[in-house]
């Protein structure tokens, strides 16, 4: 049983990432019908949000300290972070320690502007052309910002380390009947299924009770009619673009601490999150929340070594496996609406 | 309209003439070129196959680095570096045999296929007379056999599976980089001395021929010092997220967790291990402990803190005192400004071993080259006396073990020797059972042409 939960935790974790990173795919394929490979950029553009803020925070002066030798023997060069200078050996830690944090403040801008940007500057050119064409163009558009990462961060993983005040475990099981350290989890990935859950419910909030949802929701429905009425919903859905760039981005910044940020890891995500759409429901924001979590929860069970026992190899493919059966017998996806995908 | 008529004699006569003209610039080129890619002018062409993009491109552009410097050292420029320090004395800094040394690169892309196709363009387009570099074991089992079959010596770079020199082994390959079996071996009284002789381990494996051969080595010794293994659980390649597999851990009853991983595998399984709080627990009245069996330098600095303490081994560490390590940190570090990693040095090493080897031969013939290097004993390259075995072709050297700096000074000190294990406590015989047994054989040389 303490095993169940445990995967169950494991899989919710796992989904988080994979709803918010489907959520903002499903968002701009419903709104703009774009099927946008470079989403997996954006996550990774998120957690480099997350390093460019730890970098700009540890800004350095170098002092050399004659009374230290370096590799060579030379005197030690120390640096000290300007921070650390200005506010004191505590405050300016502290600062530095809460960096990933506040690179959600840094990510919402930055992100915005990047899928601005990335849709007036390239996407647009490319709605009246087939999926085809959409697919390669944002995929070339992934590896581009990829390799550009890379040119300016190297191709090793960064560590981007969660406050100290995260770090350690909750041992989940005691408060729950269990022995001790029988169910433990990170207090961090807790943080991070919170966190996910708060972004999912502002998208629906928004898109539910706002006049600019409302419209946006109207224009996935029928783009024309709304058209007609007099709005710009181009603008409307431009601005949607941005918006789920700065999901996929926040997904990205507050995933840093989990695994050490590289350039690759935007890649790692792209091919299980379209399948998490497929899954869900082409254009269904809550079916692309739904698969997510599904698909997390499932890959983590067929993760144990119970399962992998009775079908090796079950843990690499039961996501496609999943994929194959829901195309076969519901292509539509769990939520996707009636005709979508079923021609 | 004229008459065609063939005789049966004219037939033969025509053939033997045709085949004799057709054999004829074949036997002009053998006798020319007794070897593949002999040199002609007065430059020899080395083949540095690396990574230079995909996840090992940092570790791959170390690489390369060291190369040039070998390169700058062989042909009389910089300091020398080893040179001064090497126990051989037959490279003079005036390139090798009297040839300006010269290179081409290629990218592995850390990839089997992509590796291949780079040192094959090196050799049939470039005129490479030898292939050397690369990280990982796949790669390096996948050149090494190219190079057999095309008749070059091939220097294998950061490789620690035991099938490199074990039942892969062949001919024209060399290994100056340790094995999987050695980092076990070396590791395992340091394991006994500081975590006790009834230990429980739980290993996760990089589901590929390292991280099998890892494993094994890994049990194998620490079932041999009185722990039990818990279990193995064989993780794909591409796994990101290892919280799956690292949650049952402690429920299993394990108190020691065993990562098989390299690269970014490790990083993340380590990461995800502490994140866990695994080091923080006490499991049957004893502290959780988790051991890297292999490190490398831009491992440890992708894994920031959690290293902190954690037991690995290494092949090389710039830390080393000897005459010969501190020669070549000297060189490459006023050089790059920076200290040098385990495969920068080992890529370094073997392209003056391979210089050194065809000037002690008098040849560029890959089976001289290979004969001068069997057998051969050596100091004064920073890992102290080595020696490459004739029958596998392995060197053999002492084993550093190291643990993660629990305070280090600046970022190239994240690792600090705790012991350098001695060459007789990780030697094995060639017909170990974890090298291929009795079947394992070199085969024989190819001089290729």
């Amino acid at each position: 049983m303490d095993a169940i939960i445990l995967q169950i935790l494991n899989g919710l974790d796992k989904g988080s990432a994979y709803a918010l990173i489907a959520l903002g795919l499903t968002l701009i394929f419903g709104t703009l019908g774009v099927v946008n490979f470079a989403h997996g950029a954006l996550f990774m553009l998120g957690s480099f949000c997350a390093v460019t803020l730890q970098r700009l925070l540890s800004l350095s002066f170098t002092v050399v300290d004659p009374t230290k030798k370096d590799f060579l023997g030379n005197p030690l060069k120390v640096d000290t972070p300007y921070v650390v200078d200005w506010f004191g050996d505590a405050a300016g830690n502290a600062i530095i320690n809460w960096s990933v944090p506040l690179a959600i403040l840094f990510a919402i801008p930055v992100m915005l502007f990047i899928g601005y940007a990335m849709e007036r500057g390239l996407i647009k050119h490319f709605y009246k052309r087939p999926h085809a064409d959409q697919i390669l163009v944002t995929f070339g558009l992934a590896i581009v910002i990829q390799e550009i990462v890379k040119y300016f961060y190297g191709a090793n993983p960064i560590p981007t380390p969660a406050p100290a005040a995260f770090k350690g475990s909750l041992d989940f099981g005691v408060m729950i009947g269990f022995a001790e350290n029988t169910i433990i989890y990170p207090y961090w990935r807790l943080i991070y299924f919170v966190f996910s859950a708060v972004i999912v419910s502002a998208v629906f909030a928004f898109l539910r009770f706002t006049t600019f949802g409302m419209v946006v929701r109207a224009g996935m429905a029928d783009r024309e009619t709304v058209g007609l009425l007099g709005i710009n919903i181009d603008k409307r859905f431009t601005i949607m673009f941005g918006m789920a760039a700065a999901v996929a981005g926040l997904a990205g910044v507050m995933y840093a601490p989990i695994n050490s940020p590289n350039y690759h890891m935007g890649m790692d995500f792209l091919v299980l999150s379209f399948v998490v759409v497929v899954v869900g429901g082409m254009g269904s924001l809550p079916g692309a929340v739904l698969a997510g979590f599904l698909l997390g929860i499932l890959e983590s069970f067929a993760s144990m070594n119970e399962v992998k026992s009775l079908i090796p190899g079950i843990d690499q493919i039961i996501i496609y496996l999943v994929a194959i059966i829901i195309l076969l017998t519901r292509p539509r996806g769990l939520m996707g609406r009636k005709g979508v995908m079923e021609e | 309209m004229t008459k065609l008529t063939i005789s049966r004699r004219g037939l033969i006569k025509t053939g033997a003439f045709v085949g004799a003209g057709l054999a004829m610039p074949t036997i002009f080129t053998s006798r020319a070129n007794a070897f593949t890619n002999a040199p002609m002018g007065s430059t020899v062409t080395l083949g540095f196959n690396v990574p230079q993009t995909g996840p090992y491109a940092d570790e791959g552009a170390d690489e390369l680095l060291a190369q040039k410097l070998a390169v700058e050292h062989l042909n009389g420029e910089g300091d020398g570096g080893c040179l001064n320090t090497f126990t051989s004395k037959a490279l003079k800094g005036n390139g090798i045999l009297g040839k300006k040394v010269e290179f081409v690169t290629g990218d592995t892309q850390t990839k089997s296929d992509a590796a291949r196709a780079s040192a094959r363009s090196m050799i049939e387009k470039d005129g490479a007379i030898m292939i050397n570099g690369g990280s990982s074991s796949g790669v390096a089992v996948a050149v090494q056999g190219l190079c057999q079959e095309a008749g070059v010596i091939f220097m294998a770079g950061l490789t620690h599976s035991n099938d490199t020199t074990g039942k892969d082994r062949k001919a024209n390959g060399f290994r100056h980089f340790f094995n999987a079996y050695m980092s076990a071996a070396a590791l395992a009284p340091i394991l006994a001395k500081e975590l006790g002789t009834d230990r429980n381990a739980y290993h996760l494996t990089a589901d590929y021929t390292w991280g099998w051969t890892q494993q094994e080595s890994m049990q194998a010794a620490t079932e041999a010092m009185g722990w039990k293994t818990v279990n193995n659980v064989l993780t794909p390649l591409a796994t990101t997220d290892f919280s799956s597999y690292i949650a049952p851990v402690i429920n299993a009853g394990a108190d020691v967790l065993v990562l098989n991983h390299y690269g970014g595998n490790m990083v993340n399984s380590l990461t995800n291990a502490v994140q866990f709080g695994l080091l923080d627990k006490m499991v049957n009245g004893k502290d959780f402990k988790i051991i890297v069996p292999l490190y490398s330098e831009l491992m440890a600095a992708g894994a920031g803190d959690n290293i902190k303490g954690v037991l690995g081994s290494m092949n090389y560490n710039w830390q080393l005192q000897n005459e010969g390590s501190k020669a070549f940190v000297k060189s490459f570090g006023e050089k790059y400004g920076r200290p040098p990693s385990n495969s920068a040095q080992t890529c370094y090493a073997q392209v003056l071993l391979y210089a050194d080897a065809c000037e002690r031969a008098g040849t560029f013939n890959p089976c001289g080259v290979a004969e001068a290097l069997e057998g051969f004993e050596f100091d004064g390259l920073g890992n102290g006396k080595t020696m490459y075995r004739k029958e596998d072709h392995q060197c053999f050297k002492d084993v550093l073990v190291v643990r993660g700096a629990q305070n280090p000074t600046t970022a190239y000190d994240t690792l600090e020797i705790v012991e350098v294990t001695p060459v007789d406590h990780v030697t094995y015989p060639p017909n170990h059972p974890m090298f291929g047994g009795d079947d394992a054989s070199l085969g024989t040389c190819n001089a290729g042409a």
